[in-house]
């Protein structure tokens, strides 16, 4: 495959499907036989209880965890084979903010899949990560010591560092937790800045609210997948009960109040 | 200074050189325990390596002492992941089983050779001049000066060449394994490195030191900076500095070197602990104390504008009684008063605590908050 065709995929083959995807602890399925298919160019949430394994399928997705069984693409190829084409922002909690480097440093790591080993970063790398950071309104942060940042402000930091991987797929796992309503919207405009340009994007969320406000597609797990698809067609109350067990009570509610704003 | 002490010198300031790099990324990684053990269950594998060549000053000695430090990590990390004992007591089960194993090995053994066990805990660097390394007849200087100013080289040409992995997989070791850098790859790398740096350093300072010169300049360095590369070189200028200065101390009070070393890691240590500008004791305190008393200026002019221009505000503005409404101290009061007044918060006239312009945006503005 030549350079140009890895920057440019074929947009009618799936971004992503994964394969009768199984993830166990200790014997005990924390992901059962899972499949996946996400079309190139959707905002996709990923929704479901706690302990439904959402981040477990995003881990096993992209190689992190080793699952039990189980195949996953990106267009159509094995993931080491198309680690450029997918940008990942984990969770925020999961890193160390007292690390000494500075926010422009840390948006800076997104461009070493681009180097691969021993490679420094160029001129470039660095004028790249500056832009990005302007793109999310941090560029008067750059230099500053990444634990003197608000949660939003890590928040956006991370995203910068994805934008910079100049990914096709992003894989984000709970970008709006502990965020500010400030940051929530500049998030989300920015999500769909990037499926505008034709970008597939796979996010764990967990406010049900808002999710047919800011996406087009999603997926519903609790350790099996209840369904999947566009929102319209499987964001319905049968599918979050199934979902949810009986701790869906309260949410039936607003949900149906919200889709029926949805047919107005 | 003879030639002597200058070959001693040099030798500790390259063990503490070489041992504070990898230590950089140990204290970054919350695993400097990690130096510790290694420095400790190599011993096995120096044990065991002597006991196949017959020779103390064989190469294969640093092999297979690094390979037991490699066999420790891999050990602990296997003990830890089953999930049944926690991280920290997998690496205490691990190194003592190790290091007791070369202990019984060597009193059982090796009674009558020069690997005794003061040795092994606190080195000797008084005596590592005299044992000489020539090449054809030529004086290269101590062999463990040479050996250690290889391992130097080894762990700053290390560190060089992977700053950006070892970043990486420091700070996210999530997104380091998407990005194809595995932060397993990485992590045994580095623990090689602090193994054969161990091996090296213990030759001279013994297996308990070498953790002082890997921890202790690393995280004075940690309290200095919020640059990684910054770091790294500081932590160099502190190991040089305690080795340097711990010489001196033991020439002068005539007692262990690679002791006084370790302690002028530590003195260092808390000094920089006291003073540093943005974390020091010192600097906190004071940090402190200047918050507590802005805010009592805050709350006064509150206090102040509350009461303004109401039937009550004689007796709740009176300097001598202030103390009783705002349940202070009476000295903390008036000390605050005067500052007030100083900062042109409040005028007084006639003992009486009138808010200026000035003290009433503060109120105005705190009371915002």
């Amino acid at each position: 495959m030549s350079e140009m065709d890895k920057n440019n995929p074929d947009k009618n083959i799936p971004a992503v499907e994964v394969e009768d995807m199984t993830v166990a602890y200790r014997e005990k399925p924390v992901l059962w036989d899972v499949d996946l298919v996400v079309p190139s160019g959707v905002l996709m949430a990923i929704v479901g209880p706690n302990g439904a394994g959402k981040t477990t399928l995003l881990k096993a997705t992209l190689g992190l965890i080793k699952p039990a069984a189980g195949k996953v693409l990106i267009y159509g190829r094995p993931y080491p084979e198309q680690r450029q084409l997918v940008a990942y922002v984990p969770q925020r909690g999961t890193v160390d903010w007292d690390f000494p480097t500075t926010a422009l440093d840390v948006v800076m790591m997104g461009r070493y899949g681009h180097l691969g080993w021993i490679s420094r970063l160029s001129k470039n790398d660095r004028t790249i990560a500056f832009e990005a950071l302007e793109k999310v309104g941090m560029e008067k942060f750059a230099d500053r010591q990444i634990n003197q940042l608000s949660g939003g402000q890590q928040q956006r930091i991370f995203l910068a560092r994805a934008l910079v991987q100049d990914a096709q797929i992003y894989f984000m796992d709970e970008p709006f937790q502990g965020v500010d309503a400030t940051t929530e919207r500049a998030i989300i405009d920015l999500l769909r800045d990037l499926r505008s340009s034709g970008k597939t994007i796979i996010v764990v969320h967990h406010d049900l609210q808002s999710v047919p406000e800011y996406f087009d597609w999603v997926t519903l797990l609790n350790v099996r997948k209840i369904a999947g698809g566009p929102v319209d067609e499987v964001f319905t109350e049968k599918n979050l009960r199934a979902a949810y067990g009986g701790r869906v009570g309260f949410l039936g509610l607003t949900l149906t109040e919200n889709n029926s704003v949805k047919k107005d | 200074m003879s030639t002597l002490q200058f070959e001693i010198q040099l030798l500790a300031a390259v063990v503490a050189a070489a041992c504070a790099l990898p230590g950089v990324f140990l204290v970054l990684r919350k695993t400097a325990l990690m130096s510790d053990a290694i420095s400790h269950s190599i011993l096995l594998g120096i044990v065991l390596a002597f006991f196949v060549t017959g020779d103390l000053s064989s190469p294969w000695l640093v092999l297979a002492a690094a390979a037991t430090g490699i066999l420790t990590v891999v050990l602990a990390e296997s003990i830890n992941r089953t999930g049944l004992v926690r991280e920290d007591a997998s690496i205490g089960l691990v190194f003592p089983a190790l290091f007791s194993l070369g202990v019984i090995l060597i009193s059982r053994y090796a009674g009558d050779v020069h690997l005794d066990t003061d040795a092994v805990l606190l080195g000797e660097l008084a005596f590592a001049p005299f044992d000489r390394y020539e090449l054809f007849g030529v004086d290269l200087g101590p062999r463990s000066l040479a050996v250690m100013s290889g391992i130097l080289i080894l762990n700053l040409g290390f560190i060089i060449a992977f700053y950006k992995e070892l970043k990486i997989a420091t700070f996210d070791p999530g997104l380091a394994a998407a990005l194809g850098f595995s932060p397993l790859i990485i992590n045994y790398a580095l623990m090689s490195v602090v193994s054969v740096t161990a091996v090296g350093a213990f030759d001279a300072v013994g297996s308990i030191l070498v953790v002082a010169l890997m921890v202790t300049p690393a995280a004075t360095a940690y309290l200095l900076t919020d640059r990684l590369s910054v770091m790294i070189w500081l932590s160099v200028g502190f190991g040089v500095t305690a080795a340097i200065s711990g010489y001196w101390m033991a020439h002068w009070l005539d007692a262990s070197i690679a002791g006084s070393m370790a302690v002028m890691c530590g003195v260092i240590f808390g000094l920089v602990f006291l003073i540093a500008p943005q974390q020091g004791l010192i600097t906190i305190a004071r940090r402190r104390l200047r918050q507590r008393t802005e805010f009592a200026e805050a709350m006064l002019t509150i206090h102040l504008s509350h009461h303004e221009g109401r039937p009550e505000e004689k007796e709740e503005s009176a300097l001598a009684t202030l103390y009783v409404h705002m349940h202070w101290d009476e000295s903390f009061t008036s000390r605050i008063a005067r500052r007030a007044e100083e900062n042109q918060l409040v005028v007084t006239e006639e003992n009486q605590l009138i808010l200026t312009d000035k003290g009433r945006r503060l109120a105005e503005a705190t009371m915002a908050l």
